[in-house]
């Protein structure tokens, strides 16, 4: 058997001759004093798997609400395949929702429930039934068809509420917290499963979380967005890996954040001095950096923990291990550095615990390269 | 099972048993019993002092005369039929008027909501038959609708209201209005937006996703509401002998005639006691349904 050729990587907002599914121009949505969305430009592409992500209160759900028509813009229009969606109510939109509580109709079965936004379509009598069946196939339902919502369990429901939504194969699927009533494991297996339909489907999904996680999982492309504004669009690695600010660092992932002042170098470095008596700390040079005050983000997973000094690196510091986490696969070091911040250090625990080369109140040298982390303005 | 949960399961049915059954008991007793000028007005009663022979006579002297006789004169039965058409009516009234009135308060914002419960139970703080007798002041013929409907024009003659069955439809729709809205607002209050949303969402109208999801959801409350009217409104006495005159015929009223201007209390009882039975029979098909559907449900 061939192996399968490698997919040319899919970055339609990287082309220019592609044109947007979803334009979002100048944006301003308030409630009364309360301004929930500012001014927010956003272009998302067809078949893009589209995270929003924030913390509760940021406005990712009154954007989610404003594209399936429950809320209209302030100020601003938004256009979806190129027709501009003002004054259209949501039963006229080609875009459907799941919603955070399922809302799944309670007096009605998963069959009826799925068949609900078809017999409201001008699909015609015949072809329903077939339509059901294949979304009961697609999200693995058959032997529920005949149950009501509260005879099956969260899992199922939240099923039901995926098939119902994509029965009408809409062009722009909105997710709101799909996986949040659900526990840890079933999580991580639902997010595949969601990613599957999506490829299965080529439908544009767009997704509201607070998790991080799920959002790096599941999206092509992930906004972090705060009080309103969006902050960073990116891929989920390039958030991870070249943050535009300390914001977007802090808030995905674990981060050491390490503030002081900036000087710029050569080859898109920039020297960072934090501490006196302590050598600058060199590193990558963020987006529009400036001399001055700056932060110095890296991850732990990025700085390596040794016994002896290491050799022919720029940037060493020495520290006593003030704390371990220890994470099963990974143990995070908590080290405190001479002027007392706190420095955390991730290691793979490659041999078992009881040989495990550090412990609480050792002397160890921290070391990372001189493009691992970043230098951020502010 | 051990005591502290026996007396717990056993003091409602203690309840039920002293104030239903025993006065039931009792008034069944003297539907089989004849009239006779005494006190009280009827034979025979029981008289423990003969001993065993004394029961004995008291069993034989009881028979189905008096419901014999409800079926001979038609004035029972009209009674009757007159009685559950204006209590099927006044309950269908009540609820057109009462469903909005629960669905406003129900969408009415939350710091409101408090406000317009106070205002449907208001009317209970004022006894129920002066209220009955301001509607006197407000029908008859020189009340005040048919004077301001005189003023505007409307009308050039007033309108007779007084005395007719619509008097006692609008009496029983007011009166009982509020145990028709706080069943149906609890359902409706409690029924997840949401729901509208998706099906909004899902290509339905406003008004549509009213009749295939709010309506059908706060069917519990539509019937548990329409129950408590037209349970009250089949015996109604008080509001059809104010407002309805001699022209409206209903059932409470021929009781109270039997009951207090006949002192035939045998026929006044084995009217009670058909009474309970029709109001018996529906409320029984009623559970067997609910358990119908459950039984389907599982």
């Amino acid at each position: 058997m061939k192996p399968a050729a490698k997919p040319a990587e899919f970055a339609p907002w990287l082309d220019p001759n592609e044109t947007p599914l979803i334009r979002f121009d100048g944006v301003t949505k308030r409630f009364g004093d309360f301004t929930a969305i500012d001014d927010i430009d956003l272009k998302i592409y067809r078949k893009e798997f589209y995270a929003l992500l924030g913390p509760s209160g940021c406005g990712k759900t009154t954007l989610m609400r404003m594209l399936a028509g429950f809320e209209t813009p302030t100020e601003g229009t938004i256009t979806i395949g190129g027709q501009d969606m003002k004054g259209i109510p949501p039963n006229r939109r080609e875009v459907n929702m799941m919603f955070q509580s399922y809302a799944l109709f309670p007096h009605l079965s998963v069959w009826d429930n799925i068949a609900f936004g078809l017999k409201r379509s001008k699909m015609s009598k015949e072809e329903i039934p077939e339509r059901v069946k294949e979304m009961l196939r697609l999200t693995r339902l058959e032997k529920f068809a005949k149950r009501k919502p509260h005879q099956i369990s969260g899992g199922q429901r939240q099923r039901v509420a995926l098939a119902r939504s994509l029965a009408k194969a809409p062009k722009l699927l909105l997710l709101d917290e799909p996986l949040g009533a659900l526990d840890a494991k079933l999580r991580q297996q639902t997010q595949f499963e969601l990613m599957d339909i999506q490829e299965k489907t080529g439908t544009t999904f767009v997704i509201v979380t607070h998790d991080q996680e799920e959002a790096m999982t599941v999206a092509s492309r992930v906004a972090v967005m705060d009080n309103g504004k969006v902050i960073q669009v990116d891929t989920p690695a390039r958030i991870y890996e070249t943050p535009n600010s300390v914001y977007v660092a802090d808030f995905i992932g674990d981060v050491n954040l390490i503030t002081g002042n900036a000087t710029l170098k050569d080859e898109g470095l920039a020297a960072l001095s934090w501490a006196e008596g302590q050598p600058e700390i060199i590193g990558t040079a963020g987006e529009g950096l400036t001399a001055g005050n700056a932060t110095f983000v890296i991850r732990p997973e990025k700085v390596a923990i040794s016994a002896e000094r290491p050799e022919g690196m720029n940037n060493v510091v020495q520290g006593r291990i003030h704390d371990i986490a220890y994470l099963g696969n990974i143990s995070t070091y908590h080290v405190a550095l001479p002027d007392g911040t706190l420095m955390k250090a991730q290691a793979a625990n490659n041999r078992r615990l009881s040989r495990r080369s550090f412990t609480w109140e050792d002397e160890v040298w921290l070391s990372w390269t001189d493009t691992a982390g970043l230098v951020l303005a502010g | 099972m051990n005591l502290a949960r026996r007396t717990l399961i056993g003091i409602p049915y203690l309840w039920l048993l002293l104030l239903f059954l025993v006065p039931f008991g009792i008034i069944f007793k003297i539907s089989l019993s004849d009239y006779a000028v005494s006190i009280p007005p009827y034979t025979p009663t029981l008289d423990l002092s003969e001993g065993w022979q004394g029961i004995r006579d008291f069993f034989a002297a009881l028979d189905w005369e008096n419901y014999v006789f409800l079926t001979e004169d038609d004035l029972y039965w009209r009674a009757y039929l007159s009685s559950l058409k204006i209590a099927l009516i006044s309950t269908f009234l009540t609820l057109l008027v009462g469903y909005p009135i629960a669905y406003g308060m129900a969408k009415a914002a939350p710091e409101w909501r408090p406000m317009l419960m106070m205002l449907v139970i208001l009317p209970f703080w004022t006894s129920f038959l002066i209220r009955v007798y301001a509607w006197i002041g407000i029908l008859s013929t020189e009340g005040y609708l048919n004077q301001l409907l005189l003023w505007i024009g409307i009308i050039s003659d007033p309108l007779q209201i007084m005395n007719t069955p619509t008097a006692v439809y609008i009496g029983i729709v007011y009166t009982y209005l509020p145990f028709m809205i706080l069943p149906i607002y609890a359902t409706l209050e409690r029924m997840d937006d949401s729901l509208l949303e998706a099906a909004e969402d899902l290509g339905c109208s406003r008004l549509s996703a009213f009749w295939i999801i709010t309506l059908p959801l706060s069917r519990s409350g539509i019937i548990a509401g329409s129950f408590l009217v037209f349970i009250p409104a089949l015996g109604e006495f008080v509001i059809p002998s104010l407002l309805g005159g001699s022209s409206t015929l209903m059932i409470g009223k021929v009781l109270w005639e039997e009951f207090f201007s006949n002192r035939d209390w045998p026929v006044a009882s084995a009217v009670a006691i058909i009474l309970l039975l029709i109001l018996v029979i529906p409320i029984i098909l009623f559970q067997k349904n609910q358990e119908k559907n459950q039984e389907a449900d599982a």
